[in-house]
């Protein structure tokens, strides 16, 4: 299992580069001088020239880019323009706000998902059964942001259980756990039935019938464990999806976070900040796939097997 | 024609005929928005602003009192005509690219493979805002993110497909016989993976309608006066407190269209047959 | 009595019968086989003895299945599930795909007699070694700890028949069992289990569309045909005087040593359909010495000089 878990650590490492080098060409492919995006409007030349000599901007790029990542790495993610503070502050800053948050979301999504894709699934045709279809419709058809604003009219501004925006208490948390996990929810369930469905059907299930053995302990003890795999299978894959939905719901509730970090630099143009922001969300995404394949791995060893 | 047989099937069944009504409706408001409308979108009138739905303004107005209505009206145009090119560029793409490293395999295969599974894992919102970083926001900038954004979905589907239909065998006859490379890829391959990768063209239309709202509503998107219902939404949160319907009304057109767009997808899918090509990927 | 006792059953699934008045019985310590082409309802008896049918959307409309005084079409679904793997276990088709594959071999052999003898774990995994070391399967440890894809199809074929002896059956219903095997294996396996049957006198329902299965172990036979019972007699007689057309015809295909290449024919027509049985003997379109009387009324299963037949021509 170590021996797996590094393997795959191993792996994402040219990923990891790939996805640093496109963030790190940002700055070289936006029209201009690059160095104009990385300093304030109004700097002197004097100003100008130390970033260049501190980013190494008179070197061919690759230098510039072993630099950039290198000081990257041990936490150098340049200054922020507007805010003019390190980099790497906003992001100690904003991370846990956005960790919490996904979490929650990934949790609120898998147990719901999953729960409400074995009832639909055991009560076939039933009005559970419509209602999951129903919600796994609307989940994955309602953009989340308009969602999150509706929310935010009914539960914060008519009814006012919970408060509108920022994160200051932890209820403020619950409405966008909930925006972010209605999709969330949806591609679980939906995963989950299908595959609770077709596992049903499958020739060891009848045996496990013929073996005597309850129903209940059938759907919950054999089938449902079949039915996670494609279930872990896709949420390694789209962990990044959930991630994304976080950024959309931190803009839409006004919550600390790098989703709100990103899209407010990304309007401001604070090219350092975009991209600090986006490395944190893609090495989030990619510990969220290796987190993915482990799981996967120790649920069946069909795949252990597969990856000596 | 044959090729309509399934469009009529799918039309016929009940969730299909109501989505493609409401798919018309739209697309027909996109189209002559300047008939249908019935105000202009951009004219202000500020002591009209934020007024709730009435008689003479259907849908209420927005914080400079321009008639909320037509503004969806001709939103729609910007939603479509952003999200229908962006998908068409990616799937034509999408076909070239996969067919190709299908076909051919090596090392363009690996390369493609590589970079698809790579932007695979990536949520499309993320990919488009780097893209954005880039090229700077506005209309064509999300045209862009989108089509790429959506290239990986398409690329691995095509590839999925001819390397299934390679191995038949009158691929390989045709083949012996001395076709070329690109008439096979051309005559033989594309257009028996075509479909499932137009269907699932159709319903990726959906989910770019959503992206580009969310753009829009970030402010990334098409700027100010053009609406677009994704920015209309943006401005109504300003206004949540007293005038809810510009954030009600925009949301529940991306919601109408994006729905219907997947009932319909859906029904598609069911008279083609087609539901496990589409999940082999 | 018989142990178990089949008795005019026919079964409906949706509008299609494909069973109709099936009758036999089985005793203990007995080998009967259950014969016929694919379509001619032999996995649905069997999953009508081990009281499966509803799980395919099956019912049984007429008819009994009495297994040691009771009957199974009358008890409730509790009930027949404390029956089903302690009492009468089945054998499945294809022991490729029916072992569950993400749980060790030890743990689903295991199930069955924490389930039913209610065995604590260390008692149920000492059984299960023992099951596996008797049915001379090297290392019982190691396989014991194994995954299914591990093992060869010959070896989860073993597993699975370990599986239905875990509980100490008294009868054993085997659909097909070396089907989907090398023929090597096909011919250990069948006598694995008829060496089972003879050492622990239970009870065996070998289902197969191969009369060579059938010469090799069987003691009595029951031919089906388009999901009526065409003849049924003892092994002996049926080879050597067999009273139908079809089961003549299935004897006539089994390969003999030294015959002529290319000799082997199979029986001439198909199967009919579920949807379109012919009217009168269901055989009659592929029967060389069909008459006006047999495309007209259906034979009833009758006593002839052995065995019973349901033929309107065989000598009584």
């Amino acid at each position: 299992m170590i021996s797996f878990f590094l393997k795959r650590l191993l792996l994402l490492i040219p990923v990891f580069l790939a996805v640093s080098v496109v963030i790190f060409m940002i700055v070289h492919l936006v029209p201009g001088d690059p160095i104009d995006n990385l300093v304030q409007i109004n700097s002197s030349p004097e100003q100008k020239a130390a970033l260049a000599a501190r980013y190494g901007l008179d070197k061919p790029l690759y230098q510039q880019y072993a630099i950039w990542l290198g000081k990257a790495l041990t936490g150098d993610l340049g200054d922020a323009i507007i805010l003019r503070r390190p980099v790497s502050d906003l992001i100690a800053q904003n991370l846990p706000h956005s960790l919490s948050l996904g979490a929650l979301a990934l949790l609120f999504s898998t147990v719901v998902g999953i729960a409400a894709g074995v009832l639909a699934a055991i009560y076939k045709d039933s009005w559970i059964d419509r209602v999951t279809m129903t919600l796994i419709l609307l989940g994955s058809t309602v953009p989340s942001f308009w969602l999150g604003l509706l929310l935010i009219m009914l539960f914060a501004v008519q009814l006012g259980w919970f408060p509108v925006s920022g994160a200051r208490s932890w209820d403020a948390l619950i409405l966008p756990v909930l925006t972010i996990g209605l999709g969330g929810v949806a591609l679980v369930a939906r995963v989950t039935r299908v595959a609770m469905m077709e596992t049903a059907r499958k020739d060891f299930v009848m045996m496990l019938h013929a073996k005597g053995v309850p129903p209940w302990q059938i759907e919950l003890r054999h089938v449902l464990r079949h039915a996670l795999l494609p279930v872990v299978t896709i949420l390694s894959l789209r962990i990044g999806w959930i991630l994304g939905g976080a950024v959309t719901v931190e803009f839409v509730f006004a919550r600390p976070g790098l989703g709100s970090l990103l899209i407010t630099s990304l309007n401001q143009r604070d090219y350092p900040v975009v991209q600090g922001a986006l490395l944190m969300l893609a090495i989030a995404v990619m510990l969220g796939t290796l987190l993915g394949d482990i799981v996967q791995a120790a649920m069946d060893p069909r795949v252990r097997e597969r990856i000596k | 024609m044959a090729a309509l047989d399934p469009i009529k099937t799918a039309v016929r069944s009940p969730r299909g005929g109501l989505s493609a009504a409401v798919l018309v409706l739209v697309v027909a408001c996109a189209l002559f928005a300047p008939w249908i409308a019935p105000y202009a979108y951009d004219i202000q009138n500020l002591p009209g602003s934020n007024a709730e739905p009435s008689r003479t303004h259907w849908m209420g107005t927005d914080e400079f009192g321009r008639d909320l209505m037509s503004r969806i009206i001709y939103g729609a145009r910007t939603s479509l005509s952003v999200a229908i090119t962006a998908i068409s560029i990616s799937v034509v793409s999408g076909l070239t690219l996969g067919a190709m490293a299908g076909y051919f395999g090596g090392w363009f295969d690996r390369a493609v493979t590589a970079v698809v599974d790579l932007t695979w894992s990536f949520p499309e919102i993320l990919i488009a805002l780097i893209l954005i970083a880039i090229i700077g926001p506005g209309v064509e900038s999300v045209m862009v993110a989108i089509s790429i954004a959506y290239l990986a979905q398409f690329t691995r589907l095509t590839r999925a497909q001819i390397m299934a239909l390679k191995n038949e065998t009158y691929v390989e006859a045709t083949a012996n016989l001395g076709a070329g490379h690109f008439h096979i890829i051309f005559r033989h391959l594309l257009p028996n993976a075509l479909t499932p990768v137009i269907v699932a063209g159709m319903l990726a239309t959906g989910d770019a309608i959503i992206l580009e709202a969310t753009l829009g509503f970030f402010g990334l998107g098409a700027q100010p006066p053009t609406p677009s219902w994704g920015a209309m939404m943006s401005s109504g949160t300003a206004q949540i407190f007293i005038a809810p319907w510009i954030i009600i009304f925009p949301g529940l057109a991306i919601a109408a269209t994006v729905i219907s767009i997947n009932l319909f997808g859906d029904a598609l899918i069911e008279a083609l047959d087609i539901r496990n090509r589409l999940r082999s990927v | 009595m018989a142990l178990l006792s089949v008795q005019d059953i026919s079964v409906s699934i949706g509008v299609l019968s494909p069973l109709e008045s099936v009758t036999f019985e089985i005793d203990k310590g007995e080998i009967l086989g259950l014969v016929g082409e694919s379509g001619s309802g032999k996995s649905l008896t069997a999953m009508c003895v081990m009281g499966l049918l509803p799980r395919i959307g099956g019912t049984i409309t007429k008819g009994a299945i009495v297994f040691d005084g009771r009957d199974l079409t009358r008890l409730p679904e509790l009930e027949l599930r404390r029956l089903r793997g302690k009492r009468i276990a089945l054998i499945s088709q294809n022991p490729m795909t029916s072992l569950d594959p993400i749980i060790r071999i030890g743990a689903q052999i295991d199930q069955v007699s924490t389930l039913h003898l209610g065995l604590s774990a260390e008692a149920a995994k000492a059984r299960s070694l023992e099951l596996i070391a008797q049915l001379r399967i090297p290392e019982p440890a190691a396989i014991h700890r194994a995954y299914p894809h591990q093992l060869s199809g010959g070896m989860k074929q073993r597993i699975v028949i370990a599986m239905a002896l875990a509980a100490d059956p008294d009868l054993i219903v085997a659909d097909e069992p070396t089907t989907a095997l090398d023929v090597t294996i096909q011919a250990q396996i069948i006598q694995i289990m008829a060496e089972l049957v003879r050492d622990r006198g239970l009870a065996l329902m070998l289902i197969t569309h191969d009369m060579g299965v059938v010469a090799q172990a069987c003691d009595r036979v029951v031919v089906l045909y388009a999901g009526r019972v065409a003849e049924m007699n003892v092994i002996g007689e049926i080879f050597a005087a067999p009273k139908h057309p079809y089961t003549r015809e299935l004897i006539r295909c089994i390969p003999r040593l030294g015959q002529e290449p290319g000799s082997l024919k199979g029986i001439p027509g198909v199967v009919p359909s579920i949807v379109d049985y012919p009217e009168g003997c269901r055989f009659n379109p592929r029967c060389s010495d069909a008459q006006a009387l047999c495309r007209e009324r259906k034979p009833a299963l009758e006593r002839k000089s052995t065995g019973l037949a349901a033929c309107h021509f065989s000598e009584a």
